[in-house]
């Protein structure tokens, strides 16, 4: 008589989280993090499927199934060397990425109840590996070819890494005092610690990559003569430009892009002010615009930072933000209120510049847009007037636009991107590009997987003109 | 690490740095300027450039005391090293012949204008100086304005040297035809002598530097309304239409963050951070 097979459970092992009431008031991680026998029992759910439907949802194609067998096999090790295989960021991966529009959206157990929790299995991995110090390959042999790349957010991090592997050598120019682009300047410590950031890319420096700080290409050195001393470039750029509501009163104080705010709160960590230099000020009723991530971000962070009341105004209705579930339920439990189907029209300042109140109006839902979200519609005549004292403007970003505006024949479209053909190659030769600079606006991940698409072109270019 | 390889003091709480920055020297330009980072703690503090020396591969800044980081930096000695110093941003001056070109600077902005002025007289235009300070002691790079000017005018706030203000210049732009004004200084000298070339129709060029965190245009925090136009100080400036700038707006602006500035301020006196 055969062994009955155990019955696999339905729902996925839960994320161990600190309590809403008590993280409201701290920068600490919210999501703790699997356990080894946590990860273990989430991993036996995994149905270890012949035709991995959850690679296909990888822009980075991770062997999931063959690094969760590992995983159920207590080789940890042997686990985390397999997803390395194909990311080389996975703390950040395992904590940032939309699994469940991804991987997990493809995931056979999904059908029955939970899917497979791999991003938090990933992240298990890599927490497990940090904490017991990085093991760094062997360094492949040298090509003798150089590669520049601009910009070490997760698109160029990712390049660099896929380079150094095929043997080049490869040197990141960063304009800021710190790699990780967004992940460093955007994304909360609650979300994803620094120090996490920090590690991975000190883990791409120990791959042999040399990451240039304070260089802003564009402005210290042209692309045209990065291309006299490489033989390749990759622009990873990003969208990292603020978009302004373009209303009546936008200008005053006390109202911020969420750039500017979380730049100085994340960035220059004004969380700790006074002891760092930079300051933030955060009144008691804030106002966060827009409905993603971004937004999500900044207003759980006016939160920690003191406020009494921080309301998220979005112009479409809940079903149509464009954030992370999870982000919106974190936020929802430590009390932020959605103010939904709502509009700024202008904001109202006092005497000496600062901002006191926000004009609204309320919005219906029309007929979908080019977007396919059903496209907002004022409502004329529901204006109403909300008392605020700061303001957070989060309703996107665009390219920034320095290398386009310093780099003679380079194709840029009327959105600011840059032109790339299937092969994330621009209109100038040898000179690639990927993430954001060339999508708009898009996610890590998705930024990932085009720097290391960009670095498997410009490999095929370099040993093409050998 | 960048090291200061000379220190001057100018003025009173005011100091001349000179930074080894091989590769920022060799694409300065003037009316650029760089973003400075004392420490790792440390904030972004923007500065505009007032030289740069491509042999001995430095760049000058001038700072004068007003905060937290600015009175640390004026405790740094030659020898001693600061985190970051990234640049040049901002889009250069417009350089050329234009004819006459009054160039206005008020306290340590003068050093950079003295950049500006310096590269108008080479372009060969008629150059008019006119540098301003709160009292004679404050005044710096005279001589050195001097040199590149051909006629120089002082003003000071209290008189006790040269003009008292700089209401003199409404006299100065009635006898003299002047193609072209260049306002480098605090907003309010900035604000008044744009008035005072408007009635002439001189375009008037200045240079603004609001609050700014990462100077490349991330932030948003130094955007500045010109004409009905949002503009970004650090990518779409620092030089703009001094007829055209919402100065009241800037003015406000700049006041933003002054209780956190004086709470950084007392932190520091009173040790609350080391060096």
């Amino acid at each position: 008589m055969s062994k009955p097979k155990p019955k696999i459970k339905k729902e996925a092992v839960p994320m161990p989280k600190q309590d809403p009431k008590e993280r409201g008031h701290n920068f600490n991680e919210v999501a703790r993090g699997y356990t080894e026998e946590q990860a273990v029992a989430e991993a036996e759910r995994c149905l270890q499927c012949v035709k991995a439907a959850c690679v296909n949802g990888c822009p980075v194609e991770v062997d999931i199934p063959a690094f969760i067998q590992l995983v159920r096999e207590h080789k940890f090790d042997e686990a985390i060397r397999k997803v390395k295989e194909k990311n080389s960021l996975p703390a950040i991966c395992g904590r940032v990425c939309p699994q469940e529009e991804q991987c997990q959206a493809n995931c056979t157990m999904g059908k029955v109840g939970d899917p497979v929790s791999i991003g938090r299995l990933e992240r298990f991995l890599a927490d497990w590996e940090r904490e017991r110090g990085y093991e760094i390959p062997q360094k492949t042999a040298s090509t003798g070819k150089r590669v520049a790349i601009v910009g070490a957010g997760p698109a160029g991090l990712t390049a660099a890494a896929e380079l150094i592997k095929f043997g080049h050598e490869v040197v990141v120019f960063e304009a800021l005092h710190k790699p990780g682009g967004v992940l460093i300047y955007g994304i909360p410590e609650f979300r994803l610690p620094k120090k996490i950031v920090e590690a991975e890319a000190e883990y791409i420096e120990k791959l042999g990559t040399t990451i240039k700080m304070d260089a802003m290409i564009g402005r210290l050195r042209t692309i045209e003569e990065l291309l006299e001393k490489f033989d390749a470039v990759f622009i990873g750029t990003g969208a990292g430009l603020p978009l302004f509501m373009r209303i009546p009163g936008e200008n005053l104080c006390g109202i911020y892009s969420a750039n500017e705010f979380l730049i100085r709160v994340n960035l220059m960590k004004a969380y700790a002010f006074p002891k760092s230099d930079t300051p933030i000020y955060v009144g008691k009723k804030v106002a966060v615009i827009g409905g993603g991530n971004v937004a999500m971000d900044s207003a759980r962070c006016a939160l920690r930072l003191g406020a009494e009341e921080v309301k998220i105004i979005y112009r479409r209705s809940k079903q149509e933000m464009p954030a992370r579930a999870e982000e919106i339920e974190n936020a929802e439990e430590e009390g932020i209120v959605f103010e939904f189907l709502t509009n700024p029209r202008r904001f109202v300042g006092n005497e000496r510049g600062w901002v006191k109140a926000m004009e609204c109006i309320r919005m219906r839902l029309g007929e979908p847009d080019a977007s396919g979200r059903r496209r907002p519609i004022p409502i004329e005549g529901s204006e109403f007037t909300i008392d605020v004292d700061t303001v957070i403007i989060a309703i996107g970003r665009t390219p920034n636009p320095i290398i386009q505006q310093t780099t003679e024949g380079l194709q840029v479209t009327k959105w600011g991107t840059i032109v790339t053909d299937e092969n994330a190659e621009t209109s100038i030769e040898g000179v690639y590009a990927g993430g954001d600079i060339v999508t708009g606006e898009a996610t890590v991940i998705s930024a990932m997987g085009a720097g290391k698409k960009g670095a498997r072109a410009i490999h095929k270019y370099l040993m093409k003109s050998e | 690490m960048y090291a200061i390889v000379r220190k001057r003091e100018l003025a009173p709480h005011t100091n001349l740095f000179e930074f080894s920055a091989k590769e920022i020297t060799v694409k300065t330009k003037p009316g650029q300027f760089v973003i400075l980072r004392i420490d790792e703690d440390g904030e972004r503090v923007p500065l505009t450039i007032a030289g740069a020396n491509v042999e001995k591969g430095t760049i000058t800044v001038v700072c004068h005391e007003v905060g937290k980081s600015t009175k640390q930096l004026g405790r740094l000695k030659e020898g001693d090293f600061v985190q970051d110093l990234l640049g040049p941003l901002g889009k250069p001056a417009e350089i050329r012949k234009f004819g006459t070109v009054l160039c206005v600077g008020g306290g340590v902005m003068v050093a950079p204008l003295h950049f500006q002025a310096e590269a108008f007289h080479e372009a060969g235009n008629t150059v008019i100086g006119v540098i301003g300070a709160r009292t004679e002691s404050h005044l710096i790079y005279e001589d050195e304005m001097r040199k590149v000017c051909n006629e120089l005018h002082v003003a000071t706030d209290d008189g006790s040297r040269g003009y008292k203000r700089m209401d003199f210049l409404k006299g100065l732009l009635k006898a003299k035809k002047v193609d072209r004004a260049i306002v480098m200084g605090p907003v309010v000298t900035m604000k008044t002598v744009s008035e005072f070339t408007r009635p002439y129709g001189i375009p008037t060029v200045v240079n603004l530097i609001p609050i700014m965190v990462d100077g490349m245009g991330m932030c948003g925090a130094c955007r500045v309304t010109v004409g009905d136009r949002m503009m970004f100080a650090c990518v779409d400036g620092p030089d703009f239409d001094g007829h055209q700038v919402d100065f009241e707006e800037l003015m406000a602006r700049l006041k933003m963050f002054t209780p956190q500035e004086k709470l950084a301020f007392v932190f520091q006196e009173e040790g609350g951070r080391s060096q």
